[in-house]
């Protein structure tokens, strides 16, 4: 899992990432986890899928903005945190002034009918573009420790925990979560020792 | 707003971000009740226009928190509330992942990652699913289905996709 493999490349400077960084949340509209991962897999090929699966698996369970804590780890991976920092700037600077733009003009253009029809439909892209994200990652679960079957329905459950049944999301990320990394760590003990047996 | 409101607010979004697992919007039912019912310093229409401006606007989510610090506060606000929000988690973050990445062989962090994998791809499935829940209608889903398979099954550019919704959107056909 740590292997890395070679067709991967990584980002000259902290400069390049603060830069990559603040193109991907320009284009996230609704959420920058779909972009974020189209850019960081395939577009610079900074990280493999399963990479991106694990840092989001760390980001996801610990407080804090999702995207940002990945923005951390990837910036923390190759520049230390100087590229911890410059990967969090990148994302939050450009950001942050247009949206206190926004605001402060908001009066005038939040009730424009054109705006809010274009608001509508970008609303429904965005649905569509973080679904469609999990589709595309879910390729990297053919190397998974636990099988596709398990795999599949630990994400069902998951699934209809949180989209269905609105269960918390700490339950489900507490629960489910331990349970499917207790089995993983079974699997994992058992294959060890078939290796050493 | 008197030193203490602002120590008040700082502190309390400190703490929020600890609790935040999920990302900012899993408290903002305590940040309603802490702005608008406790301290008053941002009206219910304000707040959910915090939301809905950041959501409309590029980039992470969380600068929702910034816009809901402007308003009450003006620029410093918003700067007090990014702030507070972000430094325990980030700092958290950093330190999880090195400590992940420094111990990558356990076998307990392999369990980890791998077991959380199907569960973080379900979440975002479950995004998606919400999202699109929120506005009902068919054609409606059926851009938020087109957009997913173009981003699932071929390269076109995120932008486009976007910029198709907009129009979309415009045209009266969602």
């Amino acid at each position: 899992m740590s292997a890395e493999s070679p067709e991967l490349a990584r980002p000259a400077s902290p400069k390049e990432l603060f830069f990559a960084f603040t193109w991907l949340a320009l284009q996230g509209f609704g959420g920058v986890l779909a972009v974020a991962q189209r850019v960081l897999c395939e577009d610079r090929r900074w990280l493999s899928r399963e990479q991106f699966l694990e840092i989001l698996a760390v980001g996801q369970v610990l407080p804090g903005p999702n995207v940002c804590n990945v923005a951390l780890m990837v910036g923390d991976r190759f520049f230390g945190w100087r590229g911890a920092f410059a990967a969090l700037a990148g994302m939050m600077t450009v950001p942050l002034v247009i949206v206190l733009i926004l605001t402060a003009v908001y009066a005038h253009f939040a009730l424009h009918p054109v705006v809010a029809s274009a608001l509508k439909g970008m609303g429904a892209v965005a649905a569509g573009l973080i679904a469609g994200t999990a589709f595309r990652l879910a390729s990297a679960l053919r190397f998974s420790p636990m099988g596709l079957p398990v795999c599949a329905a630990f994400g069902a459950l998951a699934f209809a925990g949180v989209a269905l049944l609105r269960w918390p999301l700490v339950w489900v990320l507490l629960g489910l979560g331990a349970l499917s990394c207790a089995y993983t760590w079974r699997r994992l003990r058992a294959a060890a020792a078939a290796r050493a047996g | 707003m008197p030193a203490v409101d602002w120590a008040a607010l700082f502190g309390h979004f400190l703490l929020l971000s600890l609790l935040s697992i999920g990302g900012a919007i899993t408290v903002v039912p305590d940040m309603h009740r802490v702005l608008v019912s406790q301290m008053g310093l941002l009206t219910g229409a304000q707040f959910n226009a915090s939301v809905a401006i950041a959501q409309a606007s590029p980039g992470p989510n969380v600068l929702f928190v910034a816009v809901m610090g402007y308003q009450a506060a003006g620029l410093l606000g918003a700067g007090a509330t990014l702030t507070a929000i972000m430094l325990p988690s980030t700092t958290l973050a950093l330190a999880a992942a090195r400590w992940a990445h420094a111990h990558r062989d356990r076998r307990a962090v392999q369990a980890f990652k791998a077991g959380m994998a199907p569960i973080v791809l379900a979440l975002m499935l479950a995004t998606g699913w919400i999202l699109s829940a929120e506005t009902p209608g068919w054609r409606h889903l059926v851009l938020t289905v087109a957009a997913a398979l173009l981003i699932w099954r071929t390269r076109v550019h995120v932008l486009v996709l976007v910029a198709a919704g907009a129009v979309a959107g415009v045209l009266g056909w969602v």
